[in-house]
């Protein structure tokens, strides 16, 4: 059984990195990736699982940060916005398509997206879309352009 | 951040799941069982709660993943809802769990923890409780399995150290006919207003609600006015407000009145889908 009852030391794969970090077990991923590892792509911004800002995919599938144990995502593969290096199709599809303003929100639109990518490798029905990009939020009302980028995405 | 610290378990197998917890109860601890963790993080991190310890059951076997046989859909208590609307497996259970909270979320969200959590809608008791589902316990008195409307009334009850391993869903149920109609006030994804689930099984429409009342529920009294085809669907969803099990809540999302009229409505267009469908 595994058991972690203080600070103790967990080994996290993120973006095919393996990285050793010391956490409490109530630590929350989004803030170990944050400050203990410095990988800010994954926004603050609700921290109730409810904005999206903070996504990431682990295991191919999108998460919400903000909503997961650091020890949890232990055995686990985490991709972060920093993992894409800045060359993936859904980077390139959002700046082709201007699908940002203030870009806080950005960085889990890309997750999403790219783990839409991940899961649905041909363009899926319009419906599906709608619902993974549910998921989040943009208060710059970028909406229409982000459908234009997930368009963009799987023309390239 | 959560602002405290607490204990983390990760066991393999059952018997050390209900160890651990006994031995932290007895040590005056307070242990929660853990899956998707999205209700215990909220909570913990507004200061609603406060655990000694979490109990993290999604490496427990046979709490993971969902088969059949010739008698049941088995479905893990630590299986998410995203699994379980992409399996097909039980269209009607695929649809409410679609149609809980968002799709990001619906990747962690677990069927135990819709089932068990604090948050009183618990859509996805709707289906267990239409299909005469049973399920499977795990405690310090070992395993039991029984009707899940045994354990389920309008909340789940469950012996102390004791955790939903599995639900089995009659396969009956799996091609039955079925409804599922969810208002909320504002936003597709929110809490519902109500939500109404259906399954017909031998030209019987069986109804349960979620957000109508205090707690969800299922009601064979609603059943018998619903079926009665002499009414008009109008006068029929008129008689069924009058047997609620309880008052209409009233919330941020919406007046008492506000739901039944809401209701009435949705009752009137399911009889219609129902009968001329």
């Amino acid at each position: 059984m595994v058991k972690y009852e203080d600070r103790a030391v967990i080994t996290l794969n993120i973006n095919g990195d393996v990285h050793k970090v010391a956490v409490h077990p109530s630590d929350l991923l989004l803030d170990v990736l944050r400050e203990q590892l410095g990988l800010t792509a994954a926004k603050p911004g609700c921290k109730n699982g409810d904005c999206g800002a903070c996504t990431i995919i682990i295991d191919g599938l999108p998460a919400k940060s903000c909503l997961v144990l650091a020890v949890e995502a232990e055995n686990h593969t985490i991709l972060t916005v920093e993992g894409l290096k800045g060359q993936s199709p859904v980077q390139k599809a959002f700046v082709d398509a201007n699908a940002f303003q203030c870009g806080y929100c950005t960085s889990g639109f890309l997750m999403v997206c790219e783990a839409l990518r991940t899961q649905y490798p041909d363009l899926p029905e319009e419906y599906i879309i709608e619902e993974w990009l549910q998921s989040n939020l943009c208060r710059c009302t970028s909406y229409k352009e982000i459908r234009n980028a997930v368009r963009l995405m799987y023309e390239q | 951040m959560i602002p405290f610290n607490f204990a983390y378990y990760r066991p393999d197998s059952l018997k050390a799941a209900e160890k651990v917890f006994s031995e932290l109860q007895a040590k005056g601890q307070k242990a929660l069982y853990y899956a998707g963790g999205s209700e215990i993080i909220t909570m913990s991190r507004s200061g609603s709660i406060q655990p000694d310890a979490v109990i993290d059951i999604k490496e427990i076997p046979e709490c993971k993943g969902l088969s059949i046989d010739k008698a049941f859909l088995h479905i893990g208590s630590a299986c998410t809802l995203n699994q379980i609307s992409q399996s097909k497996a039980f269209p009607l259970l695929g649809l409410v769990c679609g149609r809980i909270a968002d799709h990001t979320n619906q990747c962690r969200i677990t069927l135990g923890g819709n089932i068990c959590g604090t948050i009183h809608y618990r859509e996805t008791t709707l289906p267990l409780l239409l299909s005469d589902s049973n399920v499977t316990l795990f405690g310090p008195e070992g395993e039991r399995m029984l009707p899940f409307d045994r354990v389920f009334d309008g909340r789940i009850n469950l012996a102390p150290g004791e955790l939903l391993v599995k639900v089995h869903i009659p396969v009956w149920a799996l091609k039955a006919r079925h409804f599922h109609i969810k208002h909320t006030a504002q936003e597709k994804i929110d809490y519902p207003l109500i939500s109404v689930a259906a399954l017909v099984k031998e030209d019987f429409l069986r109804i349960a609600f979620s957000g109508v009342c205090a707690y969800p529920f299922r009601s064979q009294q609603i059943e018998l006015v619903l079926n009665n085809k002499t009414l008009s669907p109008a006068q029929r969803a008129d008689m069924a407000l009058t047997l609620l099990p309880c008052e209409a809540i009233g919330n941020y999302a919406g007046s008492a009145e506000y739901r039944s009229f809401v209701l009435k409505s949705t009752l009137e267009q399911l009889l219609e889908e129902w009968e001329n469908g």
